[in-house]
């Protein structure tokens, strides 16, 4: 034993390596990765060369039996494949040579001669994942951090270095779909009980060095272990199957019930995507060539169609947003002078109660007011219960539930703003309530506290007009449920100071937001785009399409949501609180439907789902929902005549997005909007503007901005200024070089 | 900390205004594996065969102390306040109350503390017996919280179609029982695997905890030979033997301690239940006075109570980590060092647990970023430490463990004739004294 310990030597000692190196203890290589540019490890060219070598190394050295594979990060195995490296692929070719080296590279670990044990503690995710179980063993870390799972399919691609392969394998058929089809990130817990980590490791707390260092050494040990234990055959590598696996390999032996499961998973991801993302259905294809027609076949189908995929629009707007979404989680504003740890919200409503939820989620002492008790009790079950739901779904215990919530404070009065940094107010959207409001709030707060209003549409400036300090008044816009809801929209006036939104930032980051910061104007940015289009929608329901049709039509253009359900979710008083405001504010061109249509329902009750009736009829407990028989009496009294040259489907599809893409364009004219990016990232986290499209900037890149405006001056000549182009658009019309995203 | 009688060459901690507080006696049941000789006793049996042997071994008057506290961790409800029915069973006067507290492993710490800085300092008593009781041969097992709903719902009920309705509602699920885990309630995680995770924290080897295991059992079975467990009464069962040496001490060899597999964390923990201590019945009192009190009744005291501090910490990472926190404290507190103290007594909840606290205790980097100190807080060296065995010998009835490592301190003061005992143990909750 004493001998074998003084061969550990630091080979890595002798090359000139920066991203992988090993070391040999006793006879297991210890191969750590580390990438010295980033925060998280990537699969790329430097990475995967240097992977190579070192295996190559280790192959060869007689004194090793076997391998542990371990990141030195502490929050990161392998994050993925480098998404650069494939975006700067000009061909599909290209992208399946890429995808080919992969699979090589993995076949080799994966019929290595000595054991490797893939060490994970943190993100192992897309090509990490892949890597990680073209090992022979796995060890996890029940760490919060540690995080599995294949989510190329968000990128509109598939897993494309064998794991739609091994995949099936490990986890079966079922599984590895729901994996692949979703994307999602699966804990080292779940993990485990899935079969895709074979042992887990508890996250340690303080000792002799940091927990996070500690932890890392205490998975590298008990890797070491398991790596020895598998060569002196202490570990059996071929797990015994349990009655239920067999059971379940007997049935998906049989070719039938393959094909059924084909059959059915096919037609969930049509009805989910209805086919408008290729992704999916290329999984389910390259899944079935592999265990159809054999490996081979498999492993072919899955690099072409990776480099297929790769080539796709619908992918290049995938990772447009994901790369939009990392740039909206920065800080541009820098760091606030003084941090907010003390927070007030006004008006225990659904908007308030959810800022709270997200608010005291991290730790900052939050204050919910209400007016009346009934309201406020209403607001602190809420937040409750989204603490609790978590507890119940165990992403928390209930002890962690009763902690954060200790930092809720409910109550009726003014009592402790004075040390407040921050208020948010979620009252009622009427401009006098607000300045009452104010008032009433800059009385009891000090000199630093900023008041952020969670508008939907009043502009800030005249929220701002009853404030002695304006340049502490900020628009924080939430997106209702504000739990799910990533997007956070703020809005700064002329008079609102640098620091005051580097801190409506911070917080709203806190909050896990994903942050648009725009310009003051009627509706800002996301509600004026939303506006017009759902004009249009009016005008379609009043043209005689029924609003199962109009949904049918806006879902099968991409949207989550169809357009009648959508006004129905955000309620059909807001939407004509704010038609009837923005039709002040811009005229004509935000006509088309008729307000009173809006009016009209609202008197009769149907302000949508919260009142149990809009363009639906929701019966409580039932998800299936009827069209309100009410309203096609409504409707008939606002008939209009369609015009059939403009009312093919696709024409109505047009004329919904055409309105709100060249609304987003205007903005970005008018400089209400920061950039393009920021457009697109508004657009699709908060109105749900369809992501294989990547948002109104990109769309109009890929759909060409001329093709666009051809089609709006058909709709222009029949109904006028609501279709006119704007100038901006007009010049990327004209000049088929101007482009919204390089 | 605790100081004999005899002083030596080294200053006194008596303060000026502050009664001298003295340990007269001191005694405790044999600790006994649960579901053993116990079996079919119930805790106020226990407490009060600890409260005979001590009225017998100090001849005390049974109406002679002002006030009984007794501590413990998982209640029998029927004796909720164990004090009082023990006191009451053992004989001694009906005028005295009694009370009972808990704090987790160190719950008859604080029925002690409680009697000497509450009660006797603070002038409201002069004699106090203070004590701790475990009864792990029978815990109060529950029903479900749904089968419960409805038990209670069906005293309510008025008419037949109600009781039957409410029977009605009764599924199989609402029968399986709730039992009491070693468990923290905050983080639901079980004591033993924490104390695995903090053995691994310090990189304790399996190797290390299985030593120190021996040495514990190795050091009781010496004692219990040589006679020197003096605190042990005799206590004749009901129904059974009569009951005069704890049971679970077992001196094994390294060979089979390396036999067994971990406990809690697999496979590749290093707990196992050779290193851990064992689920014990037992019983413990000790006769505390004044100084003035006791000379007046004519007792030789054993010693001195001088100080004492409580402290806590985080219950998920650091739950086992006392000891290395309230060891300097309550130096600093009595005006001492490390070197000054002649006897180390700390309760061994585990192998992997003491050895990790005496790591941290050895460690500056540990002091500096979790402790505020600019060095280590040094280690006890070991020929002082747990020289009788410990709590993973002697077994650790949860209540009762800390009168036994206060007696314990005294006894071998006077044997090995030390001046200055220091006395820590952790508790769940991350609590310490």
């Amino acid at each position: 034993l004493m001998y074998s310990r003084c061969l550990c030597v630091m080979y890595s000692h002798f090359s000139v390596r920066s991203f992988v190196n090993y070391e040999v203890k006793e006879d297991v290589a210890v191969i750590r990765m580390n990438d010295p540019n980033s925060k998280v490890n990537t699969l790329s060219v430097q990475m995967q060369t240097e992977m190579t070598e070192v295996f190559n190394e280790v192959l060869a050295n007689n004194a090793v039996q076997s391998a542990v594979l371990i990141s030195s990060k502490p929050g990161c195995f392998i994050a993925g494949a480098d998404i650069n490296m494939i975006q700067a692929c000009k061909t599909a070719e290209e992208v399946t040579k890429l995808s080919q080296e992969g699979q090589k590279m993995f076949e080799r670990i994966e019929n290595s001669p000595k054991p490797i044990v893939a060490a994970i503690n943190g993100s192992c995710l897309g090509g990490g994942l892949e890597f990680a179980i073209a090992c022979q063993y796995r060890v996890a870390t029940k760490s919060k951090k540690t995080v599995l799972g294949t989510p190329e399919v968000m990128l509109g691609l598939l897993p494309g270095a064998g794991g739609t392969q091994r995949l099936p394998k490990m986890v079966g058929i079922p599984g590895a779909f729901d994996m692949m089809l979703t994307g999602k990130n699966i804990r080292a817990d779940k993990a485990k009980k899935m079969g895709l980590v074979h042992q887990l490791v508890d996250p340690l707390g303080p000792g002799l060095k940091s927990p996070e260092e500690r932890t890392i050494e205490y998975l590298e040990e008990v890797a070491i272990q398991c790596a020895k234990d598998i060569v002196n055959k202490k570990i059996a590598l071929t797990r015994k199957k349990g009655l239920m696996q067999k059971a379940q390999d007997y049935v998906l032996g049989i070719e039938f019930v393959r094909q059924q499961i084909y059959k059915t998973v096919t037609g969930k991801v049509m009805k989910m995507s209805k086919g408008l993302y290729p992704a999916p259905l290329k999984i389910i294809e390259t899944v079935k060539a592999g265990l159809e027609q054999g490996p081979d076949s498999g492993y072919l189908a899955e690099a072409q169609n990776f480099g297929k995929l790769a080539m796709t629009s619908e992918s290049n707007a995938l990772i447009g947003l994901y790369h939009g979404q990392v740039a909206c989680k920065k800080n541009r504003f820098g760091v606030p002078e003084r941090p907010v740890k003390n927070l007030a919200i006004l008006g225990a409503g659904l908007m308030g109660a959810g800022i709270a939820q997200v608010t005291v989620d991290k730790g900052i002492n939050t204050i919910l007011k209400d007016t009346m008790v009934d309201g406020l009790s209403r607001g602190q079950q809420q937040v409750y219960k989204g603490f609790n739901d978590k507890t119940k779904k165990k992403t928390i215990t209930s002890f962690e539930r009763d902690s954060i919530l200790s930092s809720l404070t409910g109550q009726l009065d003014y009592k402790g703003f004075e040390k407040v940094d921050m208020v948010i107010e979620a009252v009622f959207e009427d401009l006098n309530i607000k300045h009452k409001v104010i008032k009433e709030v800059e009385a009891v707060i000090s000199p630093h506290c900023i008041f952020a209003t969670n508008t939907s549409a009043l502009p800030i400036k005249d929220i701002a007009a009853a404030s002695k300090r304006p340049e502490k008044v900020i628009g924080m816009h939430y997106f209702s449920p504000v739990d799910k809801m990533q997007l956070l929209e703020i809005i700064t006036t002329d008079k609102t100071s640098k620091d005051t939104t580097a801190s409506a930032v911070a917080v709203g980051l806190k909050q896990g937001k994903v942050i648009i910061v725009v310009g003051d104007g009627p509706g800002f940015y996301t509600t004026r785009c939303l506006a017009p289009m759902l004009a249009e929608a009016v005008r379609v329901l009043q043209e005689g399409v029924d609003p199962k049709k109009l949904d049918a039509l806006t879902t099968g253009f991409g949207f989550p949501v169809g357009a009648a359900t959508l006004a129905d979710e955000v309620g059909i008083d807001v939407a004509a609180h704010v038609a009837e405001d923005l039709g002040k504010a811009f005229g004509s061109r935000f006509g088309g439907g008729n307000v009173e249509v809006l009016k009209t329902m609202v008197e009769k009750g149907f302000k949508g789902r919260k009142s149990g009736k809009g363009c639906y009829v929701y019966t409580p407990g039932l998800k299936s929902k009827d069209v309100n028989p009410d309203l096609e009496d409504l409707l008939e009294k606002y008939k209009l005549a369609a015009n059939p040259s403009v009312s093919s489907d696709s024409d109505v599809q047009f004329r919904l997005v055409s309105r709100f893409v060249n609304e987003a364009v205007m903005c970005l004219q008018e400089g209400i909007l920061n950039g393009p990016v920021e457009g697109d990232i508004g657009a699709v986290f908060g109105l749900g503007f369809p992501p294989c499209l990547g948002g109104p900037f990109r769309f109009v890149d890929t759909f060409g901005a001329d093709k666009l405006v051809e089609k709006m001056r058909r709709f222009e000549h029949v109904y006028g200024n609501q279709f006119t182009p704007c100038q901006l658009l007009l010049d990327h019309a004209k000049d088929s070089n101007k482009r919204f995203h390089k | 900390v605790v100081a004999p009688i005899q002083t030596k060459s080294k200053k006194t901690l008596a303060k000026p205004g502050v009664k001298n507080i003295v340990l007269v006696d001191g005694v405790r049941t044999p600790f006994l594996t649960s579901g053993t000789t116990y079996a079919d006793l119930m805790p106020h049996d226990l407490a009060r065969a600890a409260l005979q042997g001590l009225l017998h071994r100090t001849s005390l008057p049974k109406d002679a102390v002002d006030y009984v506290i007794y501590g413990t961790v998982i209640q029998e409800v029927k004796t909720s306040n164990v004090a009082r029915e023990a006191s009451l069973g053992a004989g001694f006067s009906d005028k005295i109350p009694c009370h009972t507290v808990t704090m987790a492993c160190i719950s008859s710490n604080v029925a002690m503390t409680t009697g000497t800085s509450g009660m006797i300092a603070a002038g409201q008593c002069d004699a106090i017996v203070a004590g701790g009781v475990e009864f792990m041969s029978d815990v109060p097992i529950r029903h479900s919280r749904k089968m419960r709903k409805t038990m209670l719902a069906l005293n309510r009920a008025k008419t037949l179609g109600q009781r039957l309705s409410l029977i009605g509602s009764i599924r199989m699920a609402h029968l399986t029982p709730e039992l009491p885990a070693v468990a923290e309630f905050s983080t639901a995680e079980t004591m033993g695997h924490s104390a695995d995770r903090l053995a691994a924290a310090f990189g304790v080897s399996r190797l290390e905890q299985d030593e120190f295991a021996l040495r514990s059992h190795t050091l009781a079975k010496q004692a219990q030979d040589s006679g020197l467990l003096s605190d042990v009464i005799s206590f004749k069962v009901p129904g059974r033997d009569m009951v005069s040496k704890d049971n679970g001490i077992r001196p094994s060899s390294m060979e089979q301690l390396a036999k067994l597999k971990p406990a809690f964390i697999k496979p590749h923990g290093t707990v196992t239940a050779a290193n851990s201590s064992f689920l014990t019945d037992g019983a413990s009192a000790v006769l505390i006075m004044s100084e003035e009190k006791a000379l007046a009744m004519g007792y030789k005291p054993k010693a001195y109570l001088r100080d004492f501090v409580y402290v806590s910490q985080d219950p998920k990472d650091q739950l086992l980590l006392g000891p290395t926190y309230g060891t300097p404290k309550v130096l600093e507190r009595a005006g001492l060092t490390m070197n000054d103290i002649d006897v180390f007594e700390f309760h061994e909840a585990f192998a992997g647990q003491i050895m990790a606290n005496l790591k941290a205790m050895d460690s500056d980097w540990f002091a500096q970023t979790y402790m505020g100190r600019k060095t280590k807080v040094g280690t006890p060296p070991m020929e002082k430490f747990n020289l009788w065995g410990g709590s993973l010998s002697l077994g650790h009835p949860f209540g009762a463990t800390g009168c036994r490592l206060v007696t314990t301190v005294a006894h071998r003061l006077q044997k090995e004739g030390g001046q200055y005992g220091l006395v820590a143990a952790c508790a769940a909750g991350g609590q310490v004294t």
